[in-house]
């Protein structure tokens, strides 16, 4: 096992792609010559050239919407979105069109397409560049969203959204690039669709994802020096939703908490809960509590956009509080 | 044109007219659901326009799309279908009237988000570059969908990566019910290709002739030069916008008067006057496509409603 940055990871799945399929190309702004604006695809341009590398104008509509065109003719492109704040300029694409084109046209033709998206507060850009959008993209049938917490899962998932035949939102968070992981040598898959137990324990399960995972295994590490053993589920895919580890989980320990980094109503945590509800009631001791950022769009001053998001303090008294 | 495709070119403006006529008949009857928006009065754009295409280059359009769908060859049965719902039809009934397509004719759609489907039309001469062939991408759209910043963007990218799309814009004077005056900066929609440095032109789409003769051009001009080119074709809808169209915008009288250049009595008057053939071959045909919209409207009302089962299907492809 190499120990590898999620940037390395992301690169890496990207590169391995390009080497294997020919039609695997990338579009997007500053992802060429630049080298990528989180420096993901730096080099990338010198290796492939202008043809698979494609450098667009800042326009998203024509970067979402040229590659569901390219995509329903027999080509694999992996859109680069800035940032997952510059894709509402494309919603049209990435909820009104990739999603039910397959559906609506009787499955006539498919969408093997990525659009990367970075989303994430915590580095001070201001309300329109900070959000954690996941829940919007993650209500519409037909797409599937992805949104990795390791570089482990990050480069394996990476890999088999390019190789899926359906569009995949694949969000990654602006502030985990340096996060360091374990990675498998060698050539390996992580399937879509798959949440995954990424620490054990039996007395309270935390269902995250994402930035929520660096934090809630963080809160772990505390809780387990005053003797609480968390189990904490991360989703990976946000849809299509697997439920079988949390429930599993959850008829274990009895008791939650949902993170996330979005805001809380209408959001990921609203769906786990509404779902271990209806496919574990018998088994709640406890309500669960959702742990997510304050309802405000988050500030540009460093304090107030902590105040803000959630943090490991928010996740360690959400645990004693389902403990109580 | 050679006589035979001269006169498969007004068989097929017929046979839109009659399946068209056919087709509102059971919209009001309430077995066609949904939205409705008729090409009557625009035949001659998609019949010429689509005759000069290479049956290897893409189709693409809005929603007012039942006329392309049988010029790129899709059979009026699974028109016909598809406006009932039925599993017969291309999409099995899951698209309807606005959602046309049968890609193994190169036809792509049918698309009802006004200039949603002008970065996709981008998006297939992209994949066509990256495959590295000279298919074209026929992108059809009206004059309404100039405003919307979709076009300006899929305009842009298509000229700066040389993408092969014929743009064609569907001048039919109003976008809904606002006349192009009232809507456009410019009234004249091919002015908006110098923007881009585009090359483009206009035609009169009322005359199959000249339509297919300026796409013939357009389209050998973006095959050798690698180059979008924006063609604008000037048409009239003889119908409301849709089904549901009270019509307070627009005078009787004018619409009288664009119907006086009927492009199928246009088209009807040029065969018989160049003697190109006898006034008895053209009724004949136009006996053959009224055959054949009341054999589609029998097949599709004969055909099965889908399966319950397809609800769930073909949400993913994996």
């Amino acid at each position: 096992m190499a120990k590898i940055t999620m940037r390395e990871a992301i690169s890496q799945a990207l590169m391995e792609e390009m080497d294997r399929d020919p039609k695997v190309f990338i579009m997007g702004e500053e992802v060429g010559v630049w080298g990528g604006t989180y420096a993901v695809t730096k080099g990338f341009y010198d290796k492939y050239g202008a043809m698979r590398v494609k450098d667009t104008p800042i326009a998203e509509n024509a970067i979402i919407g040229g590659a569901i065109g390219a995509a329903m003719v027999g080509q694999r492109p992996v859109a680069e979105l800035m940032t997952i704040n510059f894709g509402f300029s494309a919603m049209d694409y990435i909820i009104n069109q990739a999603p039910k084109l397959h559906y609506m046209f009787g499955g006539q033709f498919t969408l093997p397409l990525v659009i990367r998206a970075v989303g994430g507060g915590g580095r001070q850009l201001g309300a329109t560049h900070s959000q954690t959008p996941d829940a919007i993209f993650a209500h519409f049938p037909g797409l599937k969203v992805v949104s990795p917490g390791t570089p482990e899962d990050a480069k394996g998932l990476l890999k088999s959204a390019i190789r899926s035949n359906d569009p995949v939102l694949f969000i990654e968070h602006a502030t985990m690039y340096q996060v360091r992981g374990e990675v498998p040598e060698g050539e390996y898959t992580i399937p879509i669709g798959k949440s995954k137990v990424q620490r054990a324990g039996k007395d309270v399960t935390i269902v995250t994802y994402c930035k929520g995972l660096e934090l809630s295994m963080k809160a772990a590490d505390e809780l387990a020096k005053q003797g609480i053993e968390v189990e904490v589920v991360d989703l990976r895919t946000l849809r299509p939703l697997d439920m079988e580890p949390i429930i599993e989980s959850f008829k274990k320990t009895n008791r939650a908490v949902v993170v996330e980094e979005g805001w809380k109503s209408y959001g990921v945590g609203s769906e786990i809960v509404s779902r271990i509800y209806e496919e574990a009631f018998d088994y709640v001791d406890a309500p669960i509590i959702r742990v997510a950022q304050k309802e405000v769009p988050l500030p540009y001053n460093r304090t107030l956009e902590q105040a803000a998001l959630p943090q490991v303090a928010d996740i360690v008294a959400a645990v004693k509080e389902v403990l109580k | 044109m050679k006589k035979e495709q001269q006169l498969d070119l007004y068989y097929q403006m017929v046979l839109i007219r009659r399946l068209e006529e056919r087709g509102a008949e059971l919209y009001q009857a309430g077995k066609i659901g949904g939205f409705m928006h008729l090409y009557i009065g625009q035949e001659a754009v998609s019949t010429g326009l689509i005759a000069a295409r290479e049956p290897r280059d893409r189709v693409i359009t809005a929603y007012r799309d039942h006329g392309v769908a049988l010029n790129c060859g899709i059979s009026a049965n699974e028109v016909m279908a598809e406006l009932l719902g039925k599993a017969t039809g291309m999409s099995k009934g899951k698209g309807g009237s606005m959602h046309m397509a049968d890609t193994s004719k190169n036809m792509w759609g049918g698309h009802a988000i006004v200039g949603g489907h002008l970065p996709i039309a981008s998006g297939f001469a992209i994949g066509d570059q990256y495959a590295g062939n000279d298919n074209i991408t026929i992108c059809m759209f009206g004059d309404g969908a100039t405003n919307i910043g979709y076009f300006h963007e899929a305009l842009n990218i298509s000229k700066i990566w040389g993408l092969r799309v014929l743009w064609v814009c569907e001048n039919n004077q109003y976008g809904m019910g606002t006349s192009v005056d009232r809507a456009s900066a410019v009234t004249e929609i091919r002015q908006k290709a110098e923007g881009y440095g585009m090359k483009n032109g206009q035609v009169d789409g009322m005359d199959v002739t000249k339509v297919y003769e300026a796409a013939k051009e357009a389209l050998e001009f973006v095959r050798k030069n690698a180059q979008p080119y924006l063609l604008e074709i000037d048409t009239y809808r003889f119908r409301g916008h849709s089904m549901g169209d009270p019509e307070r915008y627009r005078k009787a009288e004018e619409v009288k008067k664009w119907q006086e250049n009927d492009p199928i009595g246009i088209f009807n008057k040029q065969l018989l006057e160049k003697k190109i053939t006898t006034a008895k071959v053209l009724d004949e045909i136009e006996a053959r496509a009224e055959q054949e919209v009341v054999k589609a409207v029998e097949f599709a009302e004969a055909s099965p409603e889908p399966a319950m089962s397809e609800l769930f299907t073909d949400i993913y492809a994996d």
